[in-house]
């Protein structure tokens, strides 16, 4: 018997590796969202005024607002009072370098494949890890010191930066944008801050891996990456949480800023809990991500890879303002179980000759439901913006469902809008065939999916394509018979 | 090799081989004709062991084993393969390591070594060379966007890498103009080599004047009513179906 709970356990530690949990003391506020905690959680953060002052405008907006329903998605209802919104592994003081992070922290991110040792270290990889509410350390701060980056904790950022955080947080995402970034900028705890200066290359790829670990806790974390004029950067971004019965809240708020001739690239691979195969547990993603192409000529490119999340709401943006600027989504978002994903871009063209385009990849499979979302926007004077969209969904087996809803507004005659969608299920014949090439139909599956997403992967740095490839693979087990 | 018995095959409930008997011996080459809707089709997918192609009676034995208790991949890996009348195409899976997956994964299932992607590489380039194929093909899709012909040659180059111990070739020849119905012969003449048998289902004559059959079978209705040697399939050419009615009444 007990053999058998051990296999069982194995199985399901295989199909989603990162649902362990950290037992570690946790400093924690109480459950409930009001003036007190937010205050509390910017004392904790030692904030200056102003940012208690705009955490709490944020709050009485938030306060005014309904949660939106208008994604193709059933939301249970969630109880706000009964989250912690702050919760961080306990420190006794703030460790000055990676060397005095607590060992068992360091440990849980050598699990996630995420070493923060010097000796470890992904190469040419610098990684931001958020455990919770707070942020645990930041590797290779040397080397991009060098280089004129800024990559830290938001937090560090407030402390150490205040004039950029002061002029650029909220300038992409308003704190009133919609019931999720307002809750966010309420309460958010913690997340990543980047400057790349003028004309800079930055030397490595950056990362932030986000870990939820305490129960009961919502992470709110902002991200907020800015590129001066002709700087370029590419960010990567990964996350999990524990296996667990209880749905958990994760609204997160991005912001990207690129000037003149900047170029950001930034990757998802979203792998939060999922729940089980009953639709028990699992995260609610509710995210607000959006890039301005400030200036001319900037480039946004948004790639993600989304397989985890028992419900996931996010639409990766771009506001196309500089002339000749370009915005890019490319997307595959696997829904399995009960899984529910509405997904998808908005592509704003204001400057003119901007061009956008957005590849999406939505894979069903057993009762779960996929939904692509998009906006392209061509507003008066975006004369000659161009787009091109393609929207394919694959369905495996009979009882998913994958949806499209396209938004085209064109206020400018000039423009070029182009749309193609293609819905299909993963054939008999193609499963037939490969079999009879002496294919297993796991392995088949995992060909025919890999080809499917051939289009995004590619758009991934290599690692994280890899990564992005056993991700699915592990995900569909089960999904076929 | 290949031991088929009254054999009798049902899809959607709706039985289409009546009893079919067929010994093919190793090395040689049988030629499957009969007129559309006779079940040639559907003997090759039951030999494959598609989904839904059920075995209601009689037996098919490959090496003596039972085809029937077998998985699709395990037939494939026992040396049975299908080279499609209509080949899948598989988007965005490059061709060349589909190949090699496939070849590696029936390697792995016998307990032999995977091969390395050079001598790979070095064998698939060979059977390009044979089929007068583009090598560009390798670096695309599965199939997809391929011609006609080139999905028919894609199927013997398959054939030539996974080296089967029986191949059944479903309508190769249809669709191909006569340059690439030679090359194609050239390719399946390329790999008999005393044991490697074959089941060649056509409708012309033509593909048979390049492989010169050991037998030529012609299935009616489910069973096989007629067999012979290469004078058989001329017979038909010259004067169609019909005489079967005649010889049946």
């Amino acid at each position: 018997m007990n053999q058998t709970v051990e296999q069982v356990n194995q199985v399901i530690q295989q199909r989603y590796k990162a649902g362990f949990y950290t037992d570690i003391e946790s400093d924690r506020v109480r459950a409930g969202l009001d003036e007190e905690i937010i205050a509390m959680i910017s004392a904790k953060k030692e904030e200056p005024t102003w940012m208690l002052e705009w955490r709490l405008k944020a709050f009485h907006h938030w306060q005014t607002m309904r949660e939106p329903n208008w994604a193709h998605l059933k939301v249970p209802a969630i109880d706000l009072q009964k989250i912690h919104y702050y919760a961080a592994p306990k420190q006794k003081n703030r460790p000055k370098s990676l060397d005095e992070v607590d060992p068992k922290l360091l440990e849980t991110f050598d699990k996630l494949g995420v070493p923060l040792h010097e000796r470890a270290r992904l190469a040419g990889v610098a990684v931001d890890a958020v455990f919770d509410s707070v942020s645990v350390g930041t590797t290779f701060q040397k080397e991009l010191k060098e280089a004129g980056v800024i990559f830290c904790s938001f937090s560090e950022a407030v402390k150490d930066h205040p004039e950029l955080v002061r002029e650029y947080l909220g300038s992409v995402v308003p704190y009133s944008d919609n019931y999720f970034a307002a809750l966010n900028s309420a309460v958010f705890s913690d997340g990543s801050f980047v400057y790349i200066p003028a004309n800079t290359r930055c030397p490595m790829e950056l990362s932030t891996y986000f870990r939820i670990n305490a129960r009961d806790t919502g992470q709110f974390e902002r991200t907020l990456i800015i590129a001066e004029p002709g700087a370029e950067v590419s960010y990567l971004e990964g996350c999990t949480a524990p296996m667990r019965d209880e749905n958990q809240l994760h609204a997160a708020v991005v912001e990207l800023v690129a000037r003149k001739k900047a170029k950001i690239k930034y990757s998802t691979v979203q792998n939060w809990y999922p729940g089980d195969e009953n639709g028990k547990g699992g995260i609610y993603n509710f995210v607000t991500k959006r890039g301005d192409c400030r200036e001319d000529d900037a480039r946004i490119s948004w790639t993600q890879v989304e397989t985890g999340s028992a419900i996931t709401w996010k639409y990766p943006s771009c506001i196309l303002r500089g002339d000749r600027s370009a915005g890019e989504f490319y997307s595959v978002a696997l829904t399995h179980n009960h899984q529910q994903a509405d997904t998808g871009t908005k592509m704003i063209h204001l400057g003119k000759d901007t061009t956008s385009k957005i590849i999406s990849k939505g894979i069903s499979a057993g009762k779960s439901n996929n939904s692509y979302r998009g906006l392209v926007r061509i507003a008066k004077r975006a004369a000659n913006a161009r787009n091109y969209t393609q929207c394919d969904s694959l369905l495996i087996g009979k009882t998913c469902g994958a949806h499209t809803f396209p938004y085209i507004e064109s206020a400018n005659p000039t423009a070029k809008v182009e749309h193609e969608a293609t819905t299909s299920r993963i054939g008999e014949d193609q499963l037939f065939y490969c079999r009879t090439r002496g294919l297993d139909e796991e392995d088949a599956v995992a060909m025919i999916v890999d080809g499917f997403c051939k289009e995004v992967f590619k758009e991934l740095p290599m690692e994280f394509a890899v990564e992005a490839k056993a991700l699915l693979e592990i995900s569909l087990e089960g999904a076929v018979g | 090799m290949l031991n088929i018995k009254n054999l009798h095959v049902a899809v959607n409930g709706k039985e289409i081989l009546k009893g079919l008997d067929l010994d093919v011996g190793p090395g040689e080459l049988h030629a499957l004709m009969g007129p559309n809707g006779s079940g040639k089709s559907t003997l090759g997918y039951a030999l494959a062991g598609r989904d839904g192609y059920e075995i209601t009676d009689g037996s098919v034995a490959f090496e003596g084993q039972d085809l029937a208790e077998l998985e699709p991949e395990e037939r494939a890996a026992a040396g049975l393969f299908l080279a499609f009348q209509y080949p899948v195409e598989i988007p965005g899976v490059n061709n060349a390591y589909f190949l090699r997956a496939a070849l590696n994964a029936q390697r792995k299932a016998r307990g032999e070594e995977e091969v390395d992607s050079m001598t790979f590489l070095k064998t698939v380039r060979e059977s390009i060379k044979t089929l007068k194929m583009d090598e560009a093909l390798l670096k695309r899709a599965v199939n997809e966007g391929f011609s006609g012909g080139e999905k028919k040659r894609n199927e013997i180059v398959q054939m030539a890498v996974l080296q089967p111990k029986l191949a059944v070739l479903d309508e190769t020849d249809s669709g191909l103009d006569i340059d690439a119905l030679k090359l194609v012969a050239e390719g399946i003449n390329g790999l008999r080599d005393g044991k490697r048998s074959f089941i060649v289902i056509t409708h012309y004559q033509r593909l048979l004047d390049y492989l010169t059959p050991d037998r030529v079978h012609v299935l009616s209705d489910g069973r096989i009513v007629e067999s012979g040697g290469q004078e058989l399939s001329h017979r038909l050419e010259a004067e169609g179906y019909a005489f079967l009615e005649e010889s049946a009444a």
